[in-house]
């Protein structure tokens, strides 16, 4: 019954494209948090671009060079702006962290 | 955001809409755990979808759950996976001033609005795969960056929509061009990070089974899956599959973007695979799926009849030229017992299969191996390369028997 009222529904708005207004998609709340440690404050400047649930799922106890390599590719390939001081901060962050 | 607005929304996220006009909210509550370290997830309902397994919420990256597989042949739009790179998504459409757009390399460039993409041409359907490149990442020993994804990032679905061939056709190749560019609604957050813009060469772009879909399993395509058209590139994994595609470029020379010069490349040899924590000498852009075959009517971990005609059903799949054969042992490959294939839909889709085993009591490995028209079948040990993509190794489900 639910999927016939969806269907329906889909037809309808297939059938109503002449309501000339945009349609919107809302995206759930974002939750995931960085996890706290120092650096944290630096790290912030990561969510700019990703939600922090991007580090959190990656593969645990890792280390230093893992999280440098990652965070040159966010600067050298993906732009990010940040400097020598604050990457060494973030990457240290990452690597005690996570 | 109005009434109407609301109630747009939630049509076009295929949602009965309660009392009021309302979405129904989200829920954060679960969560699952997935086999690899790290692997624990919440489970979110997105607008349009069914709860999914949340990678990361920005951008969007939601897995399938595996129990999907089992509900049948095609994957269902509220729970096909979604995965974007940037994180400026679209999130506002009108479909009325929607166009796509054909330009570069072509003696008339188009701009086409959704009704006369779907007026103007004849309609082609395909049942096809769309497979993340990293789909199985998570399992990767040793561990790689990047999305940490269980065997979710696949899907199944009827693609109906318009084939590449006949639009470049209608816009006239002109002679010189090599590859045809493609790009989205998307974009990055940052002005300098570089746009996701994907190309396939001219001969593939013009082979009349990549298309263009603005329906999937019947319906309009899911928002979160590139509402209102994506492309389709069956038989290869899903990064050239663009969503919310709105700009086809003919090219003259190869597309220089990250994407596909740095990005998703593979080591260049037979395996696509190098030493674990080694990398390539040399890479192309990955293409293709290998072959990949999975249990899915029996969890890992579950405890089942012994001595009794054990009913084992799954799916399997290749890059296109078709499943030939499907095999079974629960003995650790000392034998193997032939499946029974189910109904051909098409080269490109997921083949269902069946078999029965029966079981001695104890602790038992069920493995499944498929293999192709071309003699290409499933490695028993994994093979390993730097980005965690194309895993493909002969699937084991652990089973006790009592």
């Amino acid at each position: 019954m639910k999927s016939i009222a969806i269907t329906f529904l889909v037809s309808l708005a297939a059938a109503s494209s002449a309501l000339a207004e945009p349609m919107v998609y809302q995206l759930p709340p974002e939750t995931a948090e960085l996890k706290p440690g120092p650096g944290v404050e630096t790290a912030i400047v990561c969510t700019a671009c990703h939600s922090p649930d991007y580090i959190r799922t990656q593969p645990p106890g890792k280390g230093k060079a893992f999280w440098q390599a990652e965070v040159q590719k966010m600067i050298k390939v993906y732009k990010a702006p940040i400097g020598e001081d604050d990457a060494a901060t973030i990457a240290n962050y990452l690597a005690a962290t996570y | 955001m109005n009434r109407r607005e609301t109630l747009k929304s939630a049509l076009a996220a295929g949602l009965a809409v309660a009392a009021g006009g309302k979405l129904a909210p989200a829920t954060a509550s679960e969560k699952v755990n997935l086999p690899l370290g790290n692997g624990e997830r919440p489970l979110v309902t997105y607008p349009g979808k069914r709860p999914l397994i949340v990678l990361t919420s920005r951008p969007p990256q939601l897995e399938t759950p595996f129990s999907v597989f089992d509900e049948g042949i095609f994957t269902p739009n509220d729970a096909f996976y979604v995965r974007y790179h940037l994180a400026d998504i679209p999130l506002k459409i009108d479909p009325d001033a929607f166009r796509l757009n054909i330009q570069g390399k072509v003696d008339a460039p188009l701009s086409l609005s959704l009704d006369e993409l779907k007026s103007g041409f004849e309609p082609v359907e395909l049942a096809a795969v769309n497979q993340c490149s990293g789909n199985s990442r998570g399992f990767f020993e040793p561990r790689v960056a990047g999305g940490q994804i269980a065997n979710g990032a696949m899907g199944n679905a009827r693609w109906k929509g318009v084939s590449l061939k006949a639009l470049l056709t209608k816009a006239g190749v002109q002679a010189g061009a090599v590859q045809v560019s493609f790009q989205g609604l998307d974009r990055p957050v940052l002005p300098e990070t570089p746009m996701f813009i994907k190309a396939l060469d001219l001969d593939h772009a013009l082979d009349g089974e990549v298309m263009i879909a603005y329906a999937m399993n019947g319906e309009d395509l899911p928002w979160l899956n590139g509402f209102p058209i994506r492309l389709i590139v069956p038989g290869c994994y899903g990064t050239y599959w663009v969503k919310h595609l709105n700009d086809i470029k003919v090219l003259d020379a190869p597309l220089d973007s990250f994407w596909m010069k740095t990005a998703y490349r593979i080591p260049d040899n037979v395996c696509a695979c190098t030493e674990p924590g080694k990398a390539p000498t040399s890479t192309v852009p990955i293409g293709r799926f290998n072959v990949r075959s999975f249990l899915t009517n029996i969890a890992e971990g579950a405890t089942v009849q012994a001595n009794s005609n054990l009913n084992l059903r799954g799916i399997a799949f290749d890059g296109g030229y078709g499943v030939s054969d499907v095999a079974i042992s629960a003995d650790d490959g000392e034998t193997w017992t032939e499946a029974a294939l189910g109904e051909d839909l098409g080269k490109y889709s997921f083949r269902e299969w069946k078999a029965n085993v029966s079981l001695e009591p104890g602790k038992r490995r069920l493995m499944v191996r498929a293999a192709n028209r071309v003699g290409q079948s499933q490695p028993l040990q994994p093979l390993w390369n730097p980005s965690g993509y194309m895993r493909n190794v002969v699937e084991v489900t652990n089973v006790i028997a009592a």
